[in-house]
């Protein structure tokens, strides 16, 4: 059952947006976040609504992927959506007692939904378009100016692809204490919530000493092969930028402008 | 000139208290005195706790002597400004194969020993596809490790140390937690790096059949080199290495029961061809 979880959920394909340089995409993310905060005028929802959609096309992964990233913070929309129509002041359309809906709130309300799902579906998009790899890489690379101020990026992105690689060893190493476990008659199928969140206790004490353990011998066989740090360290597969990557930054570019002309101009 | 040279060497495992005060010295390794040239392919035999896995660690510095020396292709291990070329001239293979893969591809895990001695990335290249040929992964090399046997991780592992051209290889005990199938494997792959590429080779092992093509074989108890000699050499006293709580191989055994009950036969055979010869010669004697 643990098999069945999947982490970094990327969606292999050879689109052209599967090609970019990392740091384009991660750079995209970031440009397609702030453009949507730029304002709540419809026709920015608009452009942005359209960007992301010609994106996706090109991307090739199906919507249903990319909406199943909203799944999770489901309950995060439903709340916001929830309070920005009955906690807002104004022109009121419907009350019943103390509870009202205004109409600046279900404005509001829409609009915050809006920006939401579009901000998840952007982000899963990058997600599913780079390998976990790719993206520590893209980040490290993008991130170096953080040296400066001593954040040892190069350290942290090593952290990130290691954890990525022990993942699945972890997950095989809690199966298998699990099915030792039960072959013992520990239960960790029946009762509520409660009792199985109680079941998981005495799976994580073993699971932990072996993780430590494993750290401690993999950081031995790091030293062995002369690991010493970021620094004069080459890369087998360094970030290069190609044509395309060119042609992306400037569409990204075009998009936050025409994004901002509209902002000036509108609203 | 050798490539490992120890002498004196002793290491002392210090066991402290609750209250930092020294409960118990464990001396793990105790003034081991050995030569190992450049090229051989050499065994180290134990049974646990004998010693041989510290003895492995200082050859690639992990551990420093507590007293005595031990020199890396001249390199004297205490000496702090050595410490990367000495882990460069000499890798290490460890036990367990999950715990040493770094990459999440083969051929990323392969290129991670270079990429920290800042081999430029063209060369890179061209050492990760000589190795995992020389290993024989070379099909393997887009693959995830997690999805590899054993034997094919400690293959892994082994293209790993050779990427960064060392002239030694370690290999402590690589083939403890494989299937049999795994171990051949290993054993193979290990035997034509130290032939074909002239790698020299310390296996330490408690297997007692991966032994049989070494070059010289040392015996370790209680952290001493107890006996030391070619393969033949060695398992000819069957009675001493019983006496160490060591195996020796089932040819040998067999024999040597043989020539207890009356039978003529002579010491030190390991292989079943030389086995049937030697039965053969008796017969014909008769």
């Amino acid at each position: 059952m643990l098999r069945d979880i999947t982490i970094g959920q990327y969606y292999p394909s050879n689109s052209a947006i599967h090609k970019l340089d990392p740091r384009v995409k991660l750079f995209w993310t970031l440009i397609y976040i702030i453009s949507l905060f730029l304002g709540q005028h419809i026709l920015i929802y608009a452009i942005a609504g359209l960007f992301l959609f010609a994106c996706i096309r090109m991307s090739k992964v199906p919507v249903k992927f990319i909406l199943r990233g909203l799944k999770a913070v489901f309950m995060l929309l439903l709340f916001s959506v929830i309070f920005n129509i009955f906690l807002t002041d104004g022109e009121v359309i419907f009350q019943v007692w103390k509870i009202k809906i205004t109409k600046e709130g279900i404005y509001i309300a829409t609009a915050m939904a809006v920006r939401l799902v579009f901000l998840i579906m952007g982000s899963s998009l990058m997600t599913l378009t780079t390998t976990p790899n790719d993206l520590t890489d893209g980040l490290e690379k993008s991130l170096g100016f953080l040296k400066v101020i001593r954040i040892p990026v190069h350290e942290i992105s090593m952290m990130m692809s290691i954890a990525l690689r022990f993942i699945p060893i972890l997950i095989d190493e809690t199966d298998k204490i699990m099915k030792a476990q039960q072959a013992r008659g520990a239960d960790f199928e029946t009762g509520g919530i409660v009792k199985k969140a109680k079941a998981m206790v005495p799976l994580l004490v073993p699971l932990f000493i072996s993780a430590i353990r494993r750290a401690y011998d993999l950081a031995t066989a790091m030293e062995a092969k002369c690991y010493r740090g970021g620094e004069g360290r080459t890369k087998m597969k360094p970030l290069k930028y190609r044509k395309a990557d060119a042609v992306a930054y400037a569409v990204i570019f075009a998009y936050l402008g025409v994004m901002i002309a509209v902002k000036i101009c509108f609203v | 000139m050798n490539i490992v040279q120890a002498k004196d060497l002793t290491f002392e495992y210090i066991i402290r208290d609750d209250e930092d005060n020294i409960e118990n010295v464990k001396t793990a390794v105790d003034h081991v005195s050995l030569d190992i040239e450049q090229g051989q392919f050499i065994a180290i035999l134990g049974h646990n706790g004998s010693g041989k896995s510290t003895f492995a660690k200082h050859i690639n510095a992990l551990l420093s002597p507590t007293e005595g020396s031990i020199w890396v292709d001249g390199m004297d291990t205490k000496d702090a400004d050595k410490l990367w070329d000495i882990r460069q001239t000499a890798g290490m293979v460890f036990q367990n194969p999950d715990n040493q893969i770094i990459g999440t591809i083969v051929e990323e895990d392969v290129g991670f020993g270079p990429e920290n001695l800042g081999v430029p990335t063209q060369e890179i290249w061209e050492r990760v596809d000589a190795s995992l040929e020389a290993v024989g992964m070379t099909e393997y090399r887009r693959h995830s490790p997690n999805k590899l046997s054993g034997g094919q991780k400690q293959r892994v592992a082994i293209a790993g140390i050779l990427a960064m051209k060392p002239k030694c290889i370690v290999l402590d005990e690589p083939t403890a937690m494989l299937d049999p199938n795994g171990r051949k494997e290993v054993i193979a792959t290990i035997t034509k790096l130290n032939r074909e590429e002239h790698v020299t080779v310390i296996l330490i092992t408690h297997y007692m059949d991966e032994v049989i093509g070494a070059d010289k074989v040392f015996v370790m108890d209680e952290g001493k080199v107890v006996m030391s000699g070619t393969p033949r050499e060695v398992f000819s006293k069957v009675e001493q290495l019983k006496a160490l709580r060591l195996d020796v191989p089932h040819t040998t055994e067999l024999a040597f029961e043989l020539e207890k009950a009356g039978i003529p036969m002579k010491r030190g055979i390991l292989t079943i061809p030389e086995f049937t010869q030697e039965l053969m010669r008796i017969r014909g004697n008769k």
